[in-house]
């Protein structure tokens, strides 16, 4: 079985970002990029399926500019057998890449593909749920669990009461939450590897799809700042001031 | 054109983050019309029309609507989409589940997570776990949006007397099944909707430890929280998970235990009105944002501070 895994380049998660004076976004010019870190624990997932024999070959897959082409090579470095670059300098939003995933797995016919929960840059949280819509394939989101056999993944899902276990008919797509592994670091050897693996990049007018932004960003503001308050000397002095000053108990 | 929001329940009973929802539906304009899907909810649906400003309950009744699952809620959603303005959500794990599959069978964008309208096309969103807000307007004719339930004050609960209406339900070829979940049971107030949140994080050092926030939290009535690596070290479960990622939480006294003060944590507790942070480390990221902090070990605080609300 083939597997599809969705990687985004993104904003680090420990840069502290900044918004732009122009407030047309934040800024990204000398700013370290990095896989989103959700793609990471998908990208493992695949690997893990692969070492356990289940998976035959992972395709990653990324969506971005020409130096997203790092981000795959992440990807090939910790396992995945092959890239594909849809390239674009443009926003490409969660819609537009569920459809630029959907031309690629109706033309590849994964039995699986993964993504992230969530990429730590739009916050979104949509890509999969999206994009196996389009596909008409059921969806296991938020998933601390994956397992394959006789053609059904069953999947457990970190929800809001607890946990949530469904099974799912494959081909399904399946999001990674924080706790479905910790992702492995790429050996040395295996960066080398991965510089000679195959990446193929296309466009999204090869694949057919009209990327063009359905929300346009009006502004982004910083949000207001906290006031950082005070240190008390003790415990009494605490109690005090939150039924006194702050009044919440 | 009337706005649907599809209503959150769970064991016969309507949830919170479902008035939070209908207030920021009601900020758009037009009807609002509240979805009650699920088998056997009757007393949901008259719960629902008990909301003040919803126009009509509208309730799809099925048996594989026993659990929200996404493909068949999804279905009945989309089924109900025409001639509607908006279609909103809870940005609760099902709403987040739900409204991208049903935007995407719709052909417009989702909006997530939204803190604020601006216009009926034009929403307010954190972007960068809430280092940034983006205000964004929408050229879909439907907006699918989910909504940010700390930052909408909850509709009344009580008052109204909606028409409640039943909808039939495509059943689709269930490709997804239920098998069983896992719910952690608690007495003390919900995480979300919880007036005080006592949380700990990798400095309680073990889950027997959290045992110390429990009794706090009982004394206040309060909600108890975690960071991601408490959880990640199994000292709770991963529904306590407060941040980014995680529950966003907004209440009126957050008290942050051991807990460094990651900007993914930030992001979801930054809102709370009153912050207190209890931190051996005084250089802790956490005291940036706290309104009162004390630096000193827990081991010694947490028990004074129990026997001084006791
Ligand atoms: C993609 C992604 C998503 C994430 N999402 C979330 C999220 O949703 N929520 C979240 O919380 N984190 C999230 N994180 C993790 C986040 O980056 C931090 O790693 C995490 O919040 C740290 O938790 P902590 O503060 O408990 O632990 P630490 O950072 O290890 O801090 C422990 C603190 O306890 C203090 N301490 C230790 N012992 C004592 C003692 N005896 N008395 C007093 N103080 C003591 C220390 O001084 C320290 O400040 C995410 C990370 C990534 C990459
Ligand atoms: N540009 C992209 N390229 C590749 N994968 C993406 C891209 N955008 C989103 N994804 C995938 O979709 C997941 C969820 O992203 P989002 O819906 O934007 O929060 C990410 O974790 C990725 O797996």
């Amino acid at each position: 079985m083939k597997v599809l895994v969705a990687v985004k380049r993104v904003v680090d998660y420990n840069v502290k970002v900044r918004v732009k004076a122009d407030k047309s976004g934040v800024e990204t010019a000398n700013v370290k990029f990095s896989m989103n870190p959700f793609d990471e624990i998908a990208v493992e997932e695949a690997v893990r399926l692969k070492e356990a024999g289940i998976a035959s070959e992972i395709v990653a897959v990324s969506v971005g500019p020409q130096a997203a082409t790092e981000t795959l090579r992440t990807a090939l470095a910790m396992g995945a057998d092959r890239g594909i670059l849809v390239q674009t300098d443009a926003e490409v939003q969660p819609l537009a890449v569920a459809k630029l995933l959907t031309v690629l797995a109706e033309r590849d016919q994964p039995g699986l593909i993964l993504l992230g929960k969530q990429a730590i840059d739009d916050d979104s949280n949509q890509t999969g749920q999206m994009l196996a819509a389009l596909l008409g394939w059921p969806q296991g989101t938020f998933a601390s669990k994956v397992s394959l056999a006789d053609g059904t993944a069953t999947v457990t899902r970190e929800v809001d009461g607890g946990l949530e276990t469904i099974a799912l008919d494959l081909p399904a797509v399946v999001t990674a939450d924080l706790r479905l592994n910790e992702p492995r670091y790429a050996s040395l050897p295996n960066i080398m590897k991965a510089k000679k693996k195959p990446i193929e990049t296309l466009t999204p007018d090869q694949l057919g799809i009209d990327v063009a932004p359905r929300l346009i960003t009006l502004s982004v503001e910083e949000p207001a700042k906290r006031q950082a308050g005070i240190k008390v000397p003790d415990v009494a002095a605490l109690v005090e001031k939150l039924t006194s000053e702050a009044k919440v108990i | 054109m009337s706005v649907l929001v599809l209503a959150e329940h769970e064991a016969g009973a309507l949830k919170p983050a479902t008035l939070n929802t209908v207030a920021a539906a009601l900020q758009l304009g037009g009807e609002v019309h509240l979805l009650v899907a699920g088998a056997d909810v009757g007393p949901v649906a008259q719960a629902a029309a008990a909301i003040p400003g919803v126009a009509k309950v509208l309730v799809a009744e099925s048996d594989t609507l026993a659990h929200p699952l996404a493909e068949p809620l999804a279905a009945v959603l989309v089924a109900l989409a025409p001639g509607r303005s908006a279609i909103l959500a809870p940005a609760t794990t099902t709403g987040k589940n739900v409204l991208p599959r049903v935007a995407a069978l719709l052909d417009v964008a989702q909006i997530s997570d939204v803190v604020a309208v601006v216009a009926a096309d034009t929403f307010v969103r954190p972007i960068y776990a809430g280092n940034a807000l983006a205000t964004v307007r929408s050229t879909d004719a439907i907006k699918v949006v989910t909504v940010r339930t700390t930052a909408f004050a909850a509709a009344p609960a009580t008052g109204g007397a909606a028409p409640i209406e039943a909808v039939s339900v495509a059943a689709p070829a269930a490709r997804a099944r239920f098998v069983s979940a896992q719910l952690s049971k608690s007495e003390r107030p919900d995480l979300t909707s919880a007036r005080i949140v006592i949380s700990g994080g990798r400095g309680m050092q073990s889950g027997d430890n959290f045992h110390l926030l429990e009794t706090i939290a009982d004394q206040l009535g309060a909600a108890v929280g975690a960071s991601r690596a408490a959880v990640d070290a199994g000292f709770v479960p991963n529904d306590l998970q407060v941040g980014q990622t995680g529950k966003i939480v907004a209440p009126d006294l957050y008290i942050a235990i051991g807990i460094s003060g990651a900007i993914q944590h930030l992001a979801g507790m930054k809102d709370s009105k009153t912050i207190v942070a209890i931190n051996k480390d005084p250089e802790a990221p956490i005291f940036a944002v706290a309104d009162y902090g004390i630096v000193g070990d827990l081991f010694d605080v947490v028990p004074e501070l129990v026997k001084e609300l006791g």
